[in-house]
């Protein structure tokens, strides 16, 4: 079983530490996972971008031509990785940033305004755990509760952020669109 | 035994620690730069030396000096840092020092750009420098044969006094895997009765490689020759994948090599007998892996990131005795493995085949 | 019968091989006497480089490494900072260190290395037969300028002392010569104090030697000494040219 996830927004929303968190959540469970920031022409464009590769077998080819799901946090993203998900596969869109006119009907997309949650919790940054906590349900290998583990781990040094991160994952869950 | 997530290039750093490695001498350059960022912070703490040289030929010296003292030594670069460390390298070889160097290879010519490439195969591979020599080089194709390899560097450079080529590639640098940090193996027992550290009780030694007459050099080129055959008969590795029942084979090393691992399982899937074979040295050429498959095999296609420098290994190594085929991409791009089956469906006409 | 005068041990017993007239040897000899006086042959490693110079790995009784054509300092950087405890020294042509190698020298004082470094300027590539050299002077002939160096095409002669001794790490700085016996005197006062400052681990000595080059000058061997007080020391500047308070203690 594998999850192929994208991350993308603009520079600055935090969408490498996204990554991270899915993968320390693989790390803690011990999966196979593959952490991929972007890179060659991806890395241009406007949009940061990374990928995570979780399974619970040997990961032989990294690189990912059709994404299991993906979030994207700004309208540049969505464009850009919305044709990139499999027929069957998730994407979370942050709508406070990307209005979208029609969507692909052979995916589930869920647009939440993740931006607008964050800024009601006084902190906008942390849109891209709202849009997180909007994709845990659809994956296969990493739930709430590794989720939670790995970002004990992540913000160690600075253990304030930890509660805000885990209720900013919990809103985006339980959003009701 | 510790399991840690790192970036490739850290993951580097991590096994020149654990080889006992405490000297690094380097210059930044994209994408390789986070092994001197990492030993810079990491070195200190464990009484280690970076010291960021005035230039890639500063750096290749500064590592042939050190070398000549018997002290385990790094450096790290990518593609036209390597370049400019070409003449260091050869003189490193001519003397015989054990070193271990590091090409995150880039695309190129030129400047190129900074995606993954493999087109410096041939200047790993060929000695690279001026003279007639050669490095030994190890292709990983994942963090933990990062970890491995930079390991196996070491002591085979200490083994065979001459200078290891660990050859990567921007995306396996920058990727982050998990990594068990093994134990450093038990290090080979190695002649020290050559190292310059102040002739005392002793006669004094000297390390150079200027040979006065043509005698003497034609000496030196014998001897080395043999040292290389040797490495040749001894040290060649790859790795097999669903090869034994195999009618084509793919051929690939590094962060290709994986991707072409999943062709190979797409393929079976679809009834198509794929297999892999993966060098792990590019040099020594892993001419025996071929041996088994030589009469059997219908076709090969070498998979690189280049406009195809392997190939002409593969062939030699089969002697073309069946067709080998390329596939590459360049310039930074990578294969998917759809791309690389449907390019072995269409040349071998094997679109035919039922799916099982 | 008390024998007043023999061979340094500092050197081997491999006889100079050197043209007539050539101040190597000279040079040669005094790095073996302070290495002796020091009582630091056995702790020294020297780096030879490409040119006449190179052949100085066959004439010193210490443990040497030979280096490829400038990058003498490099290599010598790596010794030392594999063996900070060993003494480390590079002897060097004007062809190696000013033109192939200057970055190495630059960089090697600006990070205060704690190498000695001893170049021997003849104004000339001598080994590869005469060719023009960054310190070749202006209307000087050479291989390569056989109209005699025009300064508008090839530029001025580089005076690296001067350059290295405006750098912080570089602590002891001298320019001499080895044309008369006091000069020869004074030259060997400045490459011992080159020696100390490294035993002290004080940082980055630098001499440069002027030297003769009869066969490529086309000149007598006596002559050649003239040739150098007439036409080089107006050019380069001599003497100590920096001496830290911390050397001056020494």
């Amino acid at each position: 079983m594998m999850d192929k996830v994208i991350l993308a927004g603009f520079g600055g929303q935090g969408v490498m530490f996204l990554g991270k968190v899915l993968a320390y959540a693989g790390m803690g469970s011990d999966l196979e996972l593959c952490w991929i920031p972007s890179y060659g022409p991806e890395m241009r464009g406007g949009t940061a971008n990374c990928s995570v590769v979780l399974s619970d077998e040997e990961i032989h080819s990294p690189v990912i031509d059709q994404a299991d799901a993906a979030i994207v946090l700004n309208k540049p993203a969505y464009d850009k990785f919305a044709p990139r998900i499999k027929p069957g596969g998730v994407l979370v869109v942050n709508s406070s940033l990307a209005k979208l006119d029609e969507v692909r009907e052979d995916i589930t997309v869920i647009q939440i305004p993740a931006t607008e949650i964050a800024n009601e919790m006084g902190n906008t940054s942390i849109a891209n755990m709202v849009s997180l906590g909007a994709l845990i349900p659809h994956l296969n290998l990493v739930d709430l509760a590794k989720v939670e583990k790995a970002m004990v781990k992540l913000v160690a040094k600075r253990p304030e952020l930890l509660e805000t991160n885990l209720t900013a994952i919990n809103k985006g869950m339980n959003y009701q669109g | 035994m510790e399991k840690v997530l790192l970036k490739g290039n850290e993951v580097i750093g991590e096994a020149a620690i654990r080889s006992g490695c405490r000297l690094f001498f380097g210059y930044p350059i994209t994408p390789s730069t986070e092994i001197v960022e990492y030993l810079s912070a990491q070195f200190p703490k464990v009484g280690g030396t970076v010291l960021q040289a005035e230039d890639e030929i500063g750096a290749i010296n500064m590592c042939y000096g050190a070398a000549c003292t018997g002290s385990r030594v790094m450096t790290a670069s990518s593609s036209p840092g390597v370049s400019l460390k070409q003449e260091g390298i050869s003189f490193s070889a001519a003397v015989g020092l054990p070193m271990v160097i590091v090409n995150v290879n880039r695309c190129g010519p030129g400047l190129g750009g900074l995606g993954p490439a493999q087109s410096d195969y041939y200047q790993s591979t060929r000695g690279g420098g001026h003279g007639d020599y050669r490095t030994i080089v190890l292709a990983p194709s994942k963090a933990q044969e990062l970890y491995d390899y930079t390991m196996l560097a070491f002591d085979l450079a200490d083994k065979h006094r001459l200078p290891v080529l660990l050859h990567t590639d921007g995306f396996l640098g920058q990727t982050m895997e998990p990594v068990v940090l093994k134990e450093r193996p038990e290090a080979p027992e190695t002649d020290r009765s050559w190292v310059v550290d102040g002739a005392k009780g002793r006669k004094k030694r000297i390390l150079a490689s200027y040979s006065l007459t043509n005698e003497i050099g034609e000496a030196n080129n014998l001897r080395w020759e043999a040292k290389y055959k040797h490495i040749q008969e001894t040290e060649q590795r790859w790795e097999e994948f669903h090869t034994e029942d195999a009618e084509y084979l793919l051929v690939s090393f590094g962060t290709t090599a994986r991707i072409c691992k999943s062709t190979v399982l797409n393929a079976r899937k679809k009834g198509i007998k794929l297999g892999l074979i993966r060098p792990i040295t590019l040099w020594p050429f892993p001419n025996d892996a071929f041996v088994p498959y030589k009469d059997k095999v219908k076709g090969i296609v070498s998979v690189e990131l280049s406009m195809g420098q392997m190939i002409e290994d593969v062939k030699l190594a089969v002697e073309c005795k069946m067709p080998v085929e390329l596939y590459r991409r360049q310039g930074g791009m990578l294969p998917t493995e759809h791309e690389i089956l449907t390019f072995v469906e269409n040349t071998f006409n094997l679109s035919a085949v039922e799916e099982v | 019968m008390e024998k007043i005068f023999g061979r340094s041990k500092g050197l081997s017993d491999v006889p100079f091989s050197f043209c007539p007239g050539c101040t190597h040897g000279t040079i040669m000899r005094l790095i073996a006497e302070v290495l002796e006086e020091l009582d630091i042959i056995e702790d020294t490693i020297g780096v030879s480089p490409v040119g006449c110079a190179g052949f100085s790995q066959e004439f010193f009784s210490c443990d040497f490494i030979g280096a490829a054509h400038g990058r003498a300092q490099a290599a010598g950087i790596g010794i030392k900072r594999a063996l900070p405890d060993r003494i480390v020294f590079t002897y060097q042509g004007d062809g190696d260190i000013a033109a192939i190698g200057t970055q190495h020298a630059i960089h090697a004082a600006a990070r205060g290395e704690k190498i000695t470094s001893i170049m021997v300027n003849n104004a000339i590539f001598g080994m590869t037969g005469g060719q023009m050299a960054p310190t070749t002077l202006e209307g000087m002939k050479t291989t390569t300028s056989p109209y005699g160096k025009d300064v508008s095409v090839s530029g001025y002669p580089i005076d690296l002392p001067r350059l290295i001794a405006n750098l912080d790490g570089a602590v002891y700085v001298a320019a001499v010569s080895v044309d008369s016996p006091k000069n020869i005197n004074q030259a060997k006062k400045a490459i011992k104090k080159a020696f100390q400052v490294q035993k002290a681990g004080l940082g980055f000595a630098f001499v440069s030697v002027l030297s003769t080059c009869p066969t490529n000058w086309g000149v007598s061997p006596v002559e050649s000494l003239q040739w150098l007080r007439d036409n080089m020391m107006p050019v380069y500047q001599m003497g100590e040219l920096k001496v830290t308070e911390e050397v001056k203690s020494l």
